[in-house]
């Protein structure tokens, strides 16, 4: 190879530039970073449970959400049974929402962070104290 | 049973008590379910008295509640107008009943117009994504917004216009006051109109309009309950549809 360790270096140096980011947030301990979302639970008794567990909502939440959307909507089944039993109104901003009441700091955090950009609030309403 | 003044201090003492534990109270009140039994019908209609209806001089109670409730843009503009409830001329409403002679009121009485939720509903058929269906349960004409794909093939099909497009974002044109928390708006390139206020029914409430109307000039009930108020009131009255020719079979009565 012609002139292999000007090469090398300059791959060095490439990979160096394109990888800041990387770099850079490993030095800086960053590395396992994820969003910090504030999870407000209204004080309520009985409100402390999410209708599914967070391990499921984490991945989930927008399947659940897809499926709620169409039995709702179309099949006029409005109960989600949760695993504990308990019964919930299939709402985003009714039931979701009333407990996830800061969607800037619980939603969005995520959503930011993720670059997704679902388009649920074009119509559904953020619960009042929000922005329409 | 007689109560001593001691047991009678006693007892007002303990609901006194009672009173201040208002938090599972209102974690009752605030339950997650629907208070109310869902109203069951299964074929909703609607009957207009429209001579009830004509006494409210330029009343648009119903229009206001249901536009309130179901955050209606008001556009400004009729090229732009979203109208789920709605008034027009009889002639226009009804122009199969064309009469010169026609009584004269009614000749220049606005009509009430909503989604006729035909048996046959020609805007269903249409739908490329199946986003409006009839309800088989309940007859009610549906719309999934989230389906809408906006190619208006409905809009052209229904022959009585009671569908209308958001060409524009509505959002800015639902004043503050006027919006409705508990409903959502729709977004730019979505078809609606009216749902017989299925929302509400699911509640175990009546329509909005039904509900607004203080002459009693609407009615809403069950066609396949012979006991309902309005099946007596189709036995009893002369009533009429919107374009019965075209084998829709719209199910908002008419009396004039």
């Amino acid at each position: 190879m012609y002139d292999g360790g000007k090469i090398i270096l300059g791959l060095i140096i490439f990979l160096g530039l394109i990888l800041f980011p990387v770099w850079y947030n490993i030095a800086n301990g960053k590395a396992g970073y994820t969003p910090d979302l504030e999870i407000i639970t209204a004080d309520d008794p009985g409100r402390d449970a999410c209708v599914m567990s967070s391990e499921y909502m984490r991945p989930y939440h927008m399947d659940l959400l897809n499926e709620w959307r169409d039995e709702v909507v179309r099949e006029r089944d409005r109960i989600h049974v949760a695993p504990n039993g308990k019964e919930y109104n299939r709402s985003l901003t009714g039931t979701c929402m009333d407990c996830h009441s800061n969607k800037e700091n619980f939603c969005d955090r995520c959503h930011t962070y993720m670059d997704v950009n679902p388009y649920c609030w074009e119509c559904h309403n953020i619960p009042e104290g929000g922005q329409r | 049973m007689k109560i001593s003044r001691r047991q009678f201090i006693a007892t007002s003492g303990l609901a006194s008590l009672g009173l201040m534990l208002d938090k599972p109270a209102k974690a009752l009140a605030k339950a997650d379910l629907p208070q109310k039994r869902p109203l069951v019908g299964k074929r909703w209609a609607m009957v207009v008295d429209l001579k009830k209806c004509h006494e409210q001089e330029n009343c648009t109670k119903c229009i206001e509640a249901c536009h309130h409730e179901h955050n209606v843009p008001d556009f400004d503009n009729p090229k732009d107008e979203i109208k789920w409830v709605w008034k027009e001329g009889f002639e226009h409403a009804f122009h199969e009943q064309d009469n010169p002679f026609l009584n004269e009121e009614l000749k220049h009485s606005p009509t009430l117009l909503m989604c006729n939720h035909c048996d046959e509903p020609p805007c269903t058929h249409v739908c490329p994504t199946k986003a409006t269906w009839k309800r088989e349960e309940d007859g009610i004409v549906m719309m999934d917004w989230h389906r809408c794909i906006g190619c208006r093939y409905c809009v052209a099909a229904c022959p009585y216009g009671s569908r209308s497009f958001n060409y524009r974002d509505p959002r800015p044109f639902i004043s503050e006051s006027e919006f409705n928390q508990d409903y959502p708006t729709r977004m730019r390139g979505v078809v609606e109109k009216c749902t017989f206020c299925e929302e509400r029914l699911a509640k175990g409430e009546l329509p909005a309009c039904v509900e607004a109307c203080e002459a009693h000039a609407l009615v809403f009930g069950d066609l396949e309950d012979p006991n309902s108020e309005i099946r007596h009131i189709l036995e009893e009255r002369f009533t009429i549809r919107r374009k019965p020719a075209l084998g829709t079979q719209p199910e908002v009565y008419y009396i004039v």
